[in-house]
């Protein structure tokens, strides 16, 4: 029974995890519609920034945090500026072009850090747990999930009390009425993908506390984060962060009563079923446009 | 105009893939020797999942034909190494391996890592009697005429490790593997095992290659309270196990976990501070204390740079090369079937210690050692077994693994 409890707080950590790798892309590829396989690998640039700016500073780890987010944004944004503007409403060619993108990011990776894995060392007050009424909860899920909930409620408040988010939702919900009011929308477009994709890589910061920090690190994660947004409903905030934890509890209940392998293809299984119920997911923007 | 240049260009692309399978049933003859130079395969994964541990197995391989050039080379000849990437893609193995054999013409080749490339591979190499050289611990159960294994055989790895848990007292273990060919065959050798000698096996879980969230199998390993795991996850999912194997209060001192795919390379990428106090098994450690380690130590870090490790996988791509060319030289050419007929009872003194090719089953003669992994990242040996250990692929020497081949 102890055990069956401890599955609690795993659910909700991995529900964290699947939510900051996924929260990124809720604005990518949920708002704007591109198929971003290179999402992953900015997860990993995230990660590799924490792993050259660690033994800087004392707190590097922390640093790290706003320091990733930059970086990965700052490659979104220029992937954005160079290429995906080209190739908007070609849904497919984003797919076979961000696909190419991550394969040279991966192998870019492989040149300049090496093939193996490298270390990324935790923090003191991370290493270790504590017990709490007979959970085990070790400190490095606190800081993923405290971490998660802070990037949802600073995006939420973003999305509905700033002027840009409200431009956002604009040109999320009616491009071209957003462009006739006098909204810039390539701008507006390039901002969306420097945040979704600063975001992955205040993913990959975190993710270094729990996973390898490798080449192929992005491989490991882009297929559940794209399963988060598909089943959250493209583009729905809440939609992600209730897959979310949907996902979470179902991975961590389905391991414990199964294995590893038969918990994934039932979460497949389970998701498959739920879209065939539900094809735009948790959470759907009505509108009257006829799309 | 477009499609016919395409359409030629085609037909030339094709042509020499043709041409290249056309010839495939031509004998290997002097195989790879012309004129002062022998060309040798090497074949690895140098992209994809797999890159991270063979590419070091690669560079070992290189290092061993250049020294052997420094030193004038085979029958007076200059090896001259052609390399191809397996890109962890297992068709990919068995292509290249073709490619290798028919249009380079090498005399062997060196390569592989996973049993999937490896089983790719041999119908290759038996199909057109070519020498394939494999240098990483496996599953057992194989022995084809035209492979040299150079890694450990189960009863040089697994097998001693398990006589060390139970000389420990240890009886009640809990088996973790990624789910593919090679841990389920050594966790069933590890079950049969532990009911000829009462050891009590109170879990066996699986998890897919690339896996990366254990909390849940942390929970379950917690919960059934073993005296030790056996580890068999590959490749990235061990950073993920020892992390989160850390952080929820299992420690080395009352759980040890014994892995046998984590070596010096892969407790660098998982963090020591992560795995330190838990228990590996291998036939080699960069610690290993022998004149040719020594010497073998040195020139790595020399060649590719000082913060450079060297690990079991490595030492035995090492000698394969050493063990092959020694087999050349007895024989007198590099003609398959001459060296495969010299080869056995070749012996050399490797980084490992004395290593002996065995002429029934093509496995190698291998000291087993048990280390504990040390805060700095190294390997410390803690036990090893009094002397090489003849390979038994079908551990047909134990009467406990009748049911298994």
């Amino acid at each position: 029974m102890g055990a069956l409890a401890n599955q609690l707080p795993i659910g909700l950590s991995i529900a964290a995890v699947l939510l900051l790798i996924a929260l990124g892309l809720t604005f990518t590829f949920g708002q704007m519609g591109v198929i971003n396989m290179a999402h992953g690998e900015f997860i990993m640039a995230g990660a590799y920034t924490a792993f050259l700016l660690q033994g800087v500073t004392s707190q590097s780890f922390l640093i790290a945090l706003p320091v990733a987010f930059a970086v990965a944004g700052l490659m979104g944004l220029l992937l954005e500026w160079s290429l995906i503007r080209r190739f908007y409403g070609r849904p497919l060619d984003t797919l076979l072009l961000t696909w190419g993108v991550s394969l040279v990011l991966q192998q870019l990776a492989r040149d300049l850090f090496g093939a193996p894995n490298v270390q990324v060392t935790a923090p003191g007050w991370l290493v270790g747990g504590v017990d709490v009424l007979g959970l085990r909860l070790p400190y490095n899920r606190v800081f993923i999930i405290g971490l998660a909930v802070v990037c949802v409620v600073g995006v939420w408040l973003y999305l509905t009390r700033l002027p840009a988010g409200r431009r956002m939702r604009a040109v999320v919900q009616n491009r071209e009425l957003a462009a006739y009011s006098g909204i810039a929308t390539g701008r507006v477009d390039r901002f969306t993908f420097l945040l979704g994709s600063g975001l992955a890589g205040v993913a990959g910061v975190a993710l270094t506390l729990v996973g390898p920090v490798g080449p192929s690190l992005g491989t490991f994660y882009i297929v559940d984060a794209f399963l988060v947004v598909v089943a959250g409903g493209l583009g729905q905030l809440r939609g992600a962060v209730l897959a979310a934890v949907a996902l979470g509890f179902l991975n961590g209940y389905l391991e414990f009563w199964t294995d590893a392998s038969l918990a994934k293809v039932l979460v497949f299984v389970a998701i498959i079923a739920f879209l065939q119920v539900r094809p735009q997911g948790m959470f759907v923007l009505k509108g009257r446009a006829l799309v | 105009m477009r499609s016919r240049t395409f359409s030629r260009g085609l037909t030339a692309l094709l042509l020499p893939a043709l041409l290249a399978t056309a010839c495939v049933d031509e004998p290997g003859g002097g195989a790879g020797a012309s004129g002062d130079e022998i060309k040798v395969g090497i074949l690895h994964s140098l992209s994809g999942t797999m890159a991270i541990s063979e590419v070091t197995v690669r560079d070992a391989e290189l290092l061993a034909v250049e020294e052997i050039n420094a030193k004038g080379g085979v029958l007076g000849k200059k090896l001259v190494p052609v390399t191809e990437d397996g890109a962890s893609d297992w068709p990919t193995f068995a292509e290249k391996a073709q490619k290798l054999i028919s249009q380079d013409k090498v005399a062997t080749v060196f390569g592989g890592w996973t049993s999937a490339s490896r089983k790719a591979m041999l119908p290759v190499f038996e199909r057109n009697k070519a020498l394939l050289w494999y240098p990483v611990q496996y599953e057992g159960l194989e022995s084809s005429p035209y492979i040299f294994y150079t890694g450990a055989t189960t009863n040089q790895q697994i097998v001693p490790a398990l006589d060390y848990l139970a000389a420990q007292g240890k009886k009640k273990m809990f088996l973790v593997g990624s789910d593919y060919v090679f841990p389920r065959t050594a966790n069933k050798i590890i079950k049969a095992y532990a009911a000829a000698k009462g050891i009590e096996v109170l879990g066996e879980e699986y998890t897919p290659l690339g896996h990366t969230e254990y909390s849940t199998l942390v929970n379950k390993i917690a919960d059934a309270k073993p005296d030790a795991v056996f580890n068999t996850l590959n490749g990235d999912s061990n950073v993920a196990f020892f992390k989160q194997l850390r952080g929820s209060g299992i420690t080395p001192q009352t759980t040890p976990v014994v892995s046998v795919s984590v070596a010096e390379e892969e407790v660098k990428g998982i963090g020591p501070e992560n795995v330190a106090g838990h228990l590996v098994a291998w036939n080699y450690y960069q610690t290993t204390t022998t004149p040719a380690n020594d010497a073998f130590v040195k020139a790595f870090k020399a060649k590719y740079g000082a913060d450079k490790v060297t690990s079991d996988p490595m030492e035995a791509g090492y000698n394969a090369v050493y063990l092959w060319a020694e087999a050349v030289k007895k024989a007198g050419t590099t003609e398959v079937e001459a060296v495969r007929k010299a080869a056995g009872g070749i012996t050399i003194e490797a980084p490992e210690g004395t290593t002996t090719i065995d002429g029934d089953n093509q496995h190698v003669a291998k000291t087993a050692r048990i280390g504990l992994v040390q805060a700095d990242g190294q390997i410390k040996e803690v036990w090893s077994s009094p002397g090489p250990i003849k390979p038994d692929p079908y551990l047909r020497s134990y009467d406990w693994a009748g049911g298994l081949s």
